[in-house]
């Protein structure tokens, strides 16, 4: 279907009663949503630039884009792995894989995200640290001083940076779990049946046949997921890790320029989810052109 | 329970679904060159007994052997075994974002290890054999039914199979795709591959059959020649069978 609308109609002669209608029907089907979005993008970006107050702020605050975009990179690296790597398991015929998975799921999608940020930062990876520390002190006492006096040198301070990454990549790991099982699972039985008949391993033909196809499949879902972590990325201000949200509330409280200081940063969230969304959208029209082969 | 000149023998296979008694008591025994083709109403376990003998079907009990070799529950021994039996099915199962050539070479490769040189030649030769070469850069989905069905007996083939089992391998076709497929089985029949053909084609079951063999709820209530199984069946069942789909 959108491919008729996408069509490229050679438009009718101009001044011809057709050509009102051709006109008509392109101003209706014109993404004028979208064009709102840029204009006001614009209007910001004018405004940074000829409004002293609104400079100021945009330069205080772009100081934390770095921290919001690796932040956003490498959490989602981590999560897809996590996330592939979870799908596996909630669709393996290991008992204890598949119950793992599905507890691990279950205990992300049942808890509101804020909630999970400083659970993780707090609790979650303190504990952690704690529980490598007491095993290597063990295992030093039983002897095996190599890896015990390294596990029980760890630091206890483990920077809000990483544990910003550690709490966004668990959660989104739940997430993605799910998509990559429906893409598995989108994949027909025939299609594992055809490589396995062929004496290839369950592993050979998920690598090979089964995942190339649930990928492709999936990958808008993900480009989806990669732009809501983008914005969830403003959570981890809680952690006071200086990213672009936790600056802009830092430029607020000490100037109370509220205006300059969120319009601006909605702004920057809003070009960085559009830029995303468009380059989305690409990737999309390239999966179906090459669908159409 | 083998002996040297036996392909596949079963014995005694039975297989339950929850609820259901697919295969009761299976014993057959296949030579090797033989051409078996299996009929019956469906349901009768037709296509689980073939399953079973590629082990996509787990059994319940009985025993198979191929080729001499006791099947076991070893998953090496399972991959092995199914490397070298090829294995067709109604829905084709092509890899669909694998061109027509990598499709028949990729198992040779992950497989068989066989070299990249080797499996293009391989696969060249085979697509020749089905008669459609001129389609190997293409992806599945620019195939014919009867083309996609042509190339999975060329991915089949591929493997150097000692065992084809074809599991309707017609039933998906529109009707005038059904011939190119079944005169590229006839020749497969000619060359004196061990087949088994689940099907519903009694025109090849006539021409190409060393042995009919007949099914039903789970048992197989006749085996003749198909000269024999088609014009003086001795079972009841049998001649309600043929009389159904003769008659019109």
């Amino acid at each position: 279907m959108a491919q008729l609308t996408n069509a490229k109609v050679k438009p009718p002669r101009r001044n011809s009663p057709e050509y009102r209608e051709y006109l008509r029907l392109k101003l209706r089907a014109a993404p004028w949503w979208l064009y709102a979005i840029i204009a006001i993008a614009i209007l910001t970006f004018i405004t940074i630039f000829t409004n002293i107050p609104f400079q100021k702020a945009f330069l205080f605050i772009k100081a934390g884009l770095s921290v919001t975009i690796t932040t956003t990179l490498i959490a989602f690296i981590f999560a897809l792995v996590l996330g592939l790597l979870t799908g596996l398991g909630r669709i393996s015929d290991n008992t204890f894989f598949k119950n793992l998975s599905t507890l691990y799921v279950e205990l992300i999608r049942g808890i509101p995200m804020l909630v999970l940020i400083f659970f993780i930062a707090f609790v979650g990876i303190p504990g952690v640290v704690n529980g490598l520390k007491a095993f290597g002190i063990w295992l030093t006492e039983i002897g095996v001083s190599g890896i015990g006096g390294w596990l029980s040198a760890i630091k206890n301070e483990v920077p809000m940076n990483t544990r910003a990454v550690i709490a966004l990549s668990t959660t989104y790991g739940a997430f993605l779990a799910e998509i990559f099982r429906a893409g598995i699972q989108s994949i027909g039985r025939g299609q594992m049946e055809a490589a396995r008949s062929q004496g290839m391993s369950y592993w050979q033909a998920m690598r090979y046949i089964i995942l190339p196809q649930a990928i492709r499949n999936v990958l808008p879902a993900l480009g989806n997921d990669f732009i809501s972590m983008l914005k969830d990325s403003s959570l981890v201000s809680v952690l006071a890790v200086r990213d672009i949200t936790q600056i802009a509330k830092l430029y607020a409280g000490r100037t109370f320029q509220y205006q300059e200081a969120y319009i601006t940063l909605a702004v920057l969230y809003l070009t960085m989810t559009i830029l995303l969304s468009f380059l989305m959208k690409f990737i999309e029209k390239r999966i179906q052109k090459n669908e159409q082969r | 329970m083998s002996s040297a000149d036996d392909m596949v023998v079963i014995q005694d296979l039975k297989k339950h679904f929850t609820g259901i008694e697919a295969l009761d008591g299976v014993s057959l025994t296949v030579k090797k060159g033989q051409v078996i083709v299996i009929l019956g109403p469906s349901g009768s376990g037709k296509s689980t007994l073939l399953r079973c003998v590629n082990q996509l079907e787990e059994k319940t009990s009985g025993e198979i052997w191929i080729d001499g070799e006791k099947l076991t529950h070893n998953s090496k021994q399972i991959d092995k075994i199914r490397s070298e039996i090829g294995m067709v099915f109604q829905h084709f199962n092509l890899y669909p974002h694998l061109t027509v050539l990598e499709n028949i070479t990729l198992a040779q490769k992950i497989v068989k290890k066989i070299s990249k040189e080797k499996a293009l030649e391989n696969a060249m030769a085979q697509l020749k054999r089905v008669g459609i070469p001129e389609k190997a850069n293409n992806y599945p989905a620019q195939l014919s039914g009867g083309q996609q069905q042509r190339v999975a007996i060329a991915r089949a083939l591929a493997m150097n199979p000692k065992l084809m089992l074809f599991d309707e391998p017609t039933s998906a076709l529109d009707p005038e795709m059904i011939k190119e497929v079944l005169e590229v089985m006839l020749d497969l029949a000619k060359a004196g591959i061990t087949m088994i053909v689940v099907t519903h084609e009694m025109g090849f079951a006539k021409a190409a059959a060393d042995e009919v063999v007949f099914m039903d709820k789970g048992q197989i209530v006749e085996k003749a020649s198909p000269v024999v199984f088609f014009t003086n069946p001795t079972h009841e069942r049998t001649k309600l069978f043929l009389s159904q789909i003769l008659n019109h």
